[in-house]
């Protein structure tokens, strides 16, 4: 094990971006208005899209189901608002293409109360049981990626989780919506903690947040009786600090290996906003139908964290926070170091959108690219100890296979090599491309 | 608050970079050998000067002619011919005849770096590359030194500074034997404190010991610079002179000697740590680094050469690429070998 660890605990390498949390990290979470329209994609989580279950025209209320989950690795939809299926057919998505979408139009003088029957107690449950409520629920893990979380649940026999790690490191700069969350919904989040630990079996769980967010630790630590099995862990500030095998390395030392998932290790990784919603449904009987969004960035005029009904297009609440401003040149879904830039304002904020940033003329503006001097800045940044110069050197020779025999493979795609090429190459890029190609080749 | 939506620009993330760019740590180089030059100029005068200009005209020029004219304006703004000609003007002895110097340059930039394909493809440390041209092209006029003149003599300029293509040079300078020469072949010490100032003959970058440790330490808090490297560097000579030092004293020289005598800093610091032709790996950098440190005791010591970090940097060059191959860090979640 690395001596360091002996004085802070962390994964290796890694790179120090700005924080930028500075214009929300204090700011109360809102609630945005309901407005006429809403897109629920049916594909918005990672596996197979959602089958609609609804028909053009049929009224809704709020949080109804509209969409059941088409397989194991799948989950379900519900209707974000009181009002109406408008229409059943493609939409645009945040990547820019078209995908089957259920439109709802929301009924103006609904008062959209939640009025749905409560699922049963959560401790009654069978473990199979549980991982359908889960799935019923539509819950997804809501650190950005959108895996359904009941799949992470459903543990194969033999295996036993013992540790719970809660993912509260919010690494990716600009976004404050589990730090915001952790401060506003402390006793939701170890609600939902006690409910997990319960239904997984673990002995212990950890919360794992950088030390940027002192007043979200200190709000656990003085929920946290001592004695408890549940622990806050201030990890220091590095980026990719919240990749769930970076996390693991960071608070129990230990590395997941390649090929292999956190349950192997017995222990199983949760986002802060996937607890809350976890008791969300089974104090409320709401199911996932809002979530929490970080609105900010330099082309943003009131920066804010907002609770959105999922379905709202961006624009919407852009307009909420006072519009773009002028100098508004790019628009991203999510954090700055992996989210995805939009070309439309009409896309939705879905499961996984973790933040709405807009950037001016300074933060797009690139430098020309340079040849690689092999200056090892990238080699430094890799929290997977990959050699992303060697690498983006064969993709740009498009020798896919050669880059299978450099690991490209594991490579999570966190950008950190491509934030450190002084040199502006796009390391990570020319790795997706490679690793797309590798996939369609072995299909 | 606008009416239209902006014109949205696509961008591929990572939105943020780090912010330091390849033309500036090129520059940083610049600013950490402005101590050196300046003493350069205080120890051998005028004459050093031009020295250096012609070096690094001769370099920009080569790059200028053999890039592509579309690319050309970004060729010589990344800087790297332009400091690639000051380091080779840094490693030549001062009374250098002007011609053979630009020579030099040319051959540096030209051999040692464009047909490579340019900036980030050389094996070699294409200073170096023009400074073994030069040590077998002209082997006299490469060792001969003129002894320091000192701000008296700043406008003083050597003769031989302007023999004429494939003329004799004449030396009317005063000149003296380095203090790697005195060693070889006098069995001569010279003063560690003398070899930290630098007020000895040897070529125009290499003589201020303490100058050249100040901007390495600058080059290493701005992080352009593997610490790996010249701290490998140090601690095999060291290790390797000690060693004979302590089995003869009166024949070897002594680890401080070794270390602050001859290029050994200017190279350590300087030419070992150029990122393109030194390996990519922290295991590969003190492979690479120790090697360079035996390396240069051994032609020191041993060979016919009183000066032998030229070409212990050349020979680990070519090693690179196979250091590096078997160095790869061990990838996380993997045992080494990718297993």
């Amino acid at each position: 094990m690395n001596p360091l660890h002996l004085f802070r605990r962390s994964f290796s390498h890694g790179v120090h971006p700005q924080g930028l949390k500075e214009q929300t990290a204090d700011r109360p979470i809102q609630r945005v208005p309901f407005v006429e329209r809403y897109v629920m994609p049916l594909g918005q989580h990672i596996g197979v899209p959602a089958a609609p279950v609804v028909k053009v025209g049929q009224r809704l209320v709020r949080g109804e189901l509209i969409a059941e989950s088409a397989a194991f690795v799948s989950t379900c939809l519900h209707s974000p608002v009181t009002g109406r299926v408008r229409d059943i057919g493609p939409h645009r998505y945040i990547d820019g293409s078209f995908k089957q979408a259920i439109e709802v139009e929301a009924d103006p003088y609904a008062t959209q109360q939640l009025e749905q029957r409560l699922p049963p107690a959560w401790d009654s449950l069978s473990p199979e049981q549980f991982i359908q409520e889960i799935q019923r629920a539509g819950i997804v893990g809501l650190g950005g990626a959108a895996f359904p979380a009941h799949v992470k649940y459903s543990i194969p026999k033999g295996q036993q989780i013992r540790d719970l790690l809660i993912n509260g490191a919010e690494c990716e700069p600009f976004l404050t919506n589990d730090h915001r969350l952790m401060m506003e919904r402390p006793d939701a989040l170890l609600r939902g903690i006690t409910i997990l630990m319960g239904q997984l079996g673990a002995e212990r769980a950890a919360i794992g947040v950088e030390a940027n967010k002192p007043d979200a630790i200190e709000v656990l630590r003085r929920r946290i009786d001592d004695g408890s099995p549940v622990e806050v862990v201030a990890l220091p500030v590095k980026y990719p600090q919240g990749a769930e095998k970076m996390l693991i390395k960071a608070i129990y030392g230990r590395e997941v290996p390649a090929g292999q998932l956190p349950r192997d290790l017995g222990i199983a990784v949760n986002n802060v906003g996937t607890l809350v919603a976890i008791a969300d449904w089974f104090d409320r009987g709401m199911p996932l139908i809002e979530r929490v969004v970080t609105v900010s960035g330099p082309g943003v005029t009131y920066p804010a964290n907002l609770i959105v009904p999922l379905g709202t297009p961006v624009r919407e609440v852009l307009r909420f926070c006072g519009g773009l401003r002028d100098e508004t040149r790019e628009v991203v879904m999510g954090g700055p170091m992996m989210g995805a830039s939009i070309a439309s304002l009409d896309v939705p904020v879905l499961k996984g959108s973790s933040g709405i940033l807009a950037f001016t003329e300074h933060a797009t503006w690139r430098p020309k690219e340079y040849p690689c001097i092999r200056c090892s800045r990238c080699l430094e940044a890799c929290p997977y100890f990959l050699n992303p110069s060697r690498l983006a050197r064969l993709g740009k020779a498009r020798l896919f296979q050669e880059m299978r025999q450099f690991q490209v493979m594991d490579c999570v795609e966190c950008g950190a090599c491509t934030f450190a090429c002084p040199s502006n190459i796009p390391i990570v890029q020319l790795i997706r491309t490679a690793k797309d190609n590798l996939r369609h080749l072995s299909r | 608050m606008r009416s239209k939506d902006p014109q949205l620009l696509l961008q591929s993330a990572p939105m943020l970079r780090q912010g330091l760019t390849t033309p500036q740590a090129m520059r940083d180089v610049w600013y950490a050998l402005t101590p050196v030059v300046l003493a350069a100029l205080w120890f051998f005068g005028l004459g050093a000067l031009l020295l250096l200009l012609v070096c690094i005209g001769g370099a920009v020029l080569t790059e200028w002619v053999f890039t592509p004219p579309e690319s050309r304006r970004d060729a010589l703004a990344d800087n790297s011919a332009a400091l690639t000609g000051l380091l080779l003007g840094l490693t030549l002895p001062p009374a250098l005849p002007l011609w053979m110097a630009f020579l030099g340059a040319m051959v540096a930039v030209g051999l040692g770096k464009v047909i490579w394909g340019g900036l980030g493809g050389n094996l070699f440390n294409p200073a170096l590359v023009g400074r073994a041209f030069l040590l077998g092209t002209f082997p006299i006029a490469m060792t001969t030194w003129a002894a320091p003149s000192g701000p008296g003599g700043f406008l003083d300029l050597p003769a031989s500074l302007f023999a004429l293509p494939f003329h004799s040079p004449v030396y009317d300078a005063v000149s003296s034997a380095t203090p790697l020469g005195l060693m070889k072949f006098q069995q001569q010490g010279t003063g560690l404190s003398q070899l930290l100032i630098g007020n000895t003959s040897g070529s125009l970058g290499e003589t201020s010991g303490l100058l050249l440790i100040l901007g390495g330490v600058y080059l290493w808090l701005r992080r352009d610079l593997d610490w790996r490297i010249p701290v490998g560097i140090f601690a095999a000579a060291g290790l390797f002179s000690l060693i004979l030092f302590t089995q003869d004293g009166a024949r070897f020289p002594s680890p401080f000697f070794t270390l602050f005598s001859g290029g050994l800093l200017l190279g350590a610091i300087y030419m070992a740590t150029d990122p393109v032709t030194s390996p990519l790996t922290p295991r590969g950098a003190w492979i690479f680094g120790a090697g360079i440190g035996l390396l240069v005791v051994l032609i020191r010591v041993f060979g016919g050469f009183p000066e032998g970090m030229m070409y212990s940097i050349l020979l680990m060059n070519a090693a690179t690429p196979l250091i590096d191959r078997y160095t790869q860090p061990r990838v996380f979640g993997r045992k080494r070998g990718g297993r």
